[in-house]
Formats: C-alpha cells, structure tokens, sequence
C-alpha cells in the first residue's frame, strides 16, 4: 500500500491561553477523500490551516507528500519548506478570495507564472481545460464579481488546482452558498475525487460525505474524537456527542 | 448631483417667498453675474491696473513651469516615501515601525515652511562646520529647486504615508491569505495583490494631495530664489510697486491650474471607481 501522502503528528495550537487544538493526529493515503466535521469552534478550519502554515502550529510535525516540518519559528530552512508544502497542497476558502482585480484567467494564471516561474502561455492552456472542467470555460475574462457565488466557488477550485498541488484542501467551501449553488459545486468536487485526487474537506454536507468520502472524522474540542467509513460513522456512532451531533445536522 | 441641489434648494424654499418661475439653475447663475459685478465694482473703484496686469501676465504666468517642477517633483518623492512609510508602519519589524513612525510624526508636526528653510538655509550651514567631510557639501548645500522638491516631498510623504496605510489595511486578510494559500511570498503578495487593488483607494486622495501641493509650492518661492508664480509676482510687485495686480495675476493662474487638476482628478476618480472594481459600485 502506498505510503501517506498526509502525516499529522501530535499537532498543536494555541492562540494565546487558548488551546484550540491538543494533540491532534491524522494519516491520509494517495487519493484518499477526508470528510472532517464537527461543531462550530472545535478547531476543524485551525487544523486545515495549520496544514499549509497559513497557521503556525505550537507542537507538533506535518508532513505533506515527503515534505516534512517540525513546528517552530521560520527560519530560511523552514520557509522554503513552508513553500514547497504550499505548492503541493491547494486550499479552497469558504469565502472564495477570488482576486476581484483580476480577470477569471488571470486569477487562474497569478501563482503559476509569479511562483512556478511558467509562461503565460502554458499556464493559461491549463487554465482553459481547468476551467473548462469545472464548466466555466465562456467566463474566462470576466471579472469575479460577474460571477454567481456557485461560480466563484468553482473558478477557487481550479486556480488551486492550475498549481498542480498533490492535495486539496477544502474548507467549508459551500457553506457560503445558496442552496440551489451548492450542488454545482459538489459535483465538480466529486469529479475530483473520481479523478484521484486526495481531498481533506471540511464540510456538513452528509450525503457528499456518504458518497464521495473514505473516511469521516468527528472533531471536538480540539480533537478527533471519532473516525470511520462514512456508512458506519453516520448509522452508528460510537461516541454520544458524534451522535448528538450528527441528529442535529441530519 | 444638479439634481439632488435643486431638491434641497427646493426643501429650503419658504413657502411663497420666491418668483414662482425662477429655476436653481438660473438663480445661480444670477448670483454669480451679482458676484462679478461686485467685484469688477471693486476693480473699477480702487483703480485696478488693467494695462499693467496684461503686460507683466506673461512672465508671472511662466512661472507655472517652475510651480509645476515642484509639484510633479515633489510628488514623484513623495509617493515611494508613503509607500515605504506605509509598508514599514504595517510591517512586523519594530525597527522599521519606529522609523516609520518617527518620520511621519516629525514631518507632519513640524510646518512645511519651517521644513524648506532648514534644508535650503539651515544644512549648509552643518557643510562648513569644522570636521565635517568634504563628501557632504553637495548632499548639504542644495539649490532652492531641489531643496523644495526634497522639502515638499517628505513633508507630503508623511501625510501620504497615512493615505496608503489605509488603502493597504482596506484590503481584507482574506486575499492575502488567498495568496499565501498559492505560495506567494510575502513580496509577492503586496505588489500583485494587495497594492493594485489598494490604488482604487489610494488614487483619489492622492489627486487631492498633488493639487494642495500645487498651492503649498508657493512656500518654496518665500524661501528662496525660485522663479515659480508666487515668487515672481512678489518680486515684481515689490521692483514695480504694483503688488495687488501682481499677485491677482498669481491668484488667477493657481486658481485656472487648480481647476485644471481637479477637472483631471474628478475623471481619474470615476474611472478608478469603475474599472474592475464593480463589487464597490454595486456595493458588497
Ligand atoms: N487567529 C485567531 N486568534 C485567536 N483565536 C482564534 C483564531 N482563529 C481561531 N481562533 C479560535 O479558535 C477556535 C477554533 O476556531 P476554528 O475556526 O478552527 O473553528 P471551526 O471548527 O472551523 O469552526 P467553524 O465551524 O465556526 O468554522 C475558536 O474558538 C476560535 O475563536
Ligand atoms: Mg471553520
């Protein structure tokens, strides 16, 4: 079996006297999709932020496809390896963060020419498949605020993934949709995950979960408290807050 | 805008109280014609000199040249120096905060004209002292030009620096994290995403601040020898005994050349407020 692309080891952080996540550990395989849910404030985003260093973690090693980091302060050493792991690992917001200053291509074209050091040319032909993946291929020059909130959402997902990362990570990526957009969005996200790609998600959308998923893991508190195959996880927990969590959201 | 004024003209009206017909527009424009001709009253009755005034405007009006020297001089100074303040008071750096910090306190709490005699009066003075190196009397000993270019560039910068501050904070966290997400650098991140995006902000301001400077030009010509429009029309009041028509020549042409930069201001601005950047017109 092929080796974790994902090591998360005894992961800490603090904000200040706040521990928001204790001791944290986690494995995900090649194209493995990570479904990680839980209540409001039990760390959930924190954990996925720590994974690209948008958050610095206070304990703990992340190791992301080879590129492995202790935490501690940034030195030389440790930037570049911030670097290389921010190159692999793509992240989708809740919010988007689509540049509002720039053209639909050109947001998809930014980091790989400035960052990848690539030409124009080779970075927009694999922003046109990118974007004609994600069914957006007539909107390449307009500008994000044109777009619908579902449409945003997708162009988020294939400028990440024009960086050519190893994984995904998505952070409630359609919690800040109407209902009727969010469908759109998940099925670009399943097409993804058919194609291999290794995925962490947080998100309380159950039926993508019990679909696409791998594995579904409980977080609480700053913990995982559960994990498990999808089927499992949602006919039978087996800790009463994942429960009670999980009547509340189905 | 014509609009919206003649709708309060129309709210303050007491009832009745005026001709029924009269539009606002036409109003207005009555009081302006009341204006002129109070003023060419004035004109006429302290004996204006017309003939001298036409005959000196030339030369006082060329001394926009120098006015306008200064002014792109001073700006093309002061912009860099505010987007070094501004990017050293946001940056994490203690030492480089201070610095920051120190420059715009001091330059702004001190008056500009103060700041144009110090450089232009006061550092050739430290050339010549004993001990100091011949190395520093050109930086030192500065020709009035350059010492008003130097002056109203770090005194504008200051102010300036606070201006770009702001532009740079008004860009939420949520794009720089976009960008970092993408393994941007730090570096990269300010100058393709945050700074063009800060310019919609920063840009009006900014015009504001080119057209004071315009007017606060005039400081150099107190100081020193520089042929710009106030010195010109102080110099030659004085040698010709005709200050008033002087300087009214002097007033005019600061106020035609405001007029000017501001018409351009006002476009740049509507266009800068267009431009990509919908999301702020439509409101988000
Ligand atoms: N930059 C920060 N400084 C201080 N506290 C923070 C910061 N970011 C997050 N926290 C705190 O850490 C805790 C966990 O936040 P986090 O955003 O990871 O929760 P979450 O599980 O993603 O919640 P949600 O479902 O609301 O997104 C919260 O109590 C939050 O207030
Ligand atoms: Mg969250």
């Amino acid at each position: 079996m092929a080796t974790d692309i994902i090591k998360v080891e005894n992961l800490e952080k603090h904000f200040g006297e706040l521990q928001v996540l204790k001791d944290v550990s986690l494995n995900v395989k090649p194209k493995e999709v990570v479904v990680i849910f839980g209540r409001s404030g039990s760390g959930k985003s924190t954990l996925l932020r720590c994974l690209n260093f948008l958050e610095y973690p206070t304990g703990g090693c992340i190791e992301v496809d080879g590129t492995r980091l202790e935490y501690g302060h940034p030195t030389r050493a440790r930037r570049d390896a911030i670097r290389q792991i921010r190159m692999k690992a793509g992240m989708v917001f809740q919010e988007f963060n689509l540049f509002p200053h720039l053209t639909v291509m050109e947001n998809l074209i930014e980091a790989p020419v400035t960052v990848r050091g690539e030409s124009k040319k080779e970075a927009t032909e694999r922003g046109k498949e990118l974007l004609d993946k994600v069914g957006l291929s007539e909107k390449a020059d307009q500008y994000p605020i044109r777009l619908s909130g579902g449409q945003k959402q997708r162009v988020a997902i294939a400028r990440a993934l024009n960086m050519r990362p190893k994984i995904m990570l998505f952070d409630e990526p359609t919690s800040a949709l109407d209902p009727e957009l969010i469908g759109e969005v998940l099925a670009v996200m399943k097409k993804l995950a058919e194609e291999g790609m290794t995925m962490m998600v947080v998100s309380h959308e159950m039926g993508f979960a019990r679909e696409v998923a791998d594995r579904m893991c409980f977080f609480d508190d700053g913990v995982i408290l559960e994990e498990g195959p999808p089927d499992q996880m949602i006919r039978d927990a087996q800790h009463e807050r994942t429960k009670r969590f999980l009547e509340a959201v189905l | 805008m014509a609009e919206a004024r003649a709708t309060l003209g129309g709210l303050g009206k007491p009832k009745e109280a005026r001709a029924p017909g009269l539009s606002y527009q036409w109003r207005k424009t009555i009081s302006y014609a009341a204006i002129a001709v109070v003023l060419i009253g004035v004109f006429i009755f302290f004996q204006f000199d017309t003939d001298f005034m036409m005959l000196w405007f030339p030369y006082i009006g060329r001394g926009v040249v120098y006015t306008l020297i200064l002014s792109f001089g001073g700006m093309a100074l002061a912009i860099p120096l505010a987007l070094l303040g501004a990017l050293g008071r946001l940056s994490r750096s203690a030492v480089l905060n201070s610095i920051s910090a120190f420059y715009v306190s001091f330059f702004r709490g001190t008056p500009l004209l103060v700041q144009v005699f110090f450089i232009y009066y006061a550092f050739p003075q430290l050339a010549f002292r004993p001990g100091v190196p011949g190395f520093l009397e050109p930086v030192l000993v500065l020709d009035i030009i350059f010492a008003g270019i130097l002056a109203l560039g770090l005194n504008y910068g200051a102010y300036m620096t606070e201006i770009f501050r702001s532009g740079i904070q008004s860009i939420g966290h949520g794009q720089v994290e976009a960008a970092h997400a993408l393994a941007m650098s730090p570096r990269q991140t300010t100058r393709r995403i945050v700074l063009p995006q800060a310019l919609r902000v920063i840009i009006p301001p900014t015009g504001n601040d080119f057209i004071a400077m315009l007017k606060d030009s005039s400081l150099v010509g107190v100081a020193g020898s520089v042929t710009e429009l106030f010195n010109r029309a102080q110099t030659t009041g004085r040698a010709e005994v005709h200050p008033f028509e002087t300087l009214a020549i002097a007033a005019l042409v600061y106020w035609a050349l405001t007029g000017v930069f501001t018409f351009f201001q006002n476009k740049l601005e509507r266009r800068v407020a267009r431009g990509h950047f919908r999301e702020q017109v439509h409101g988000h």
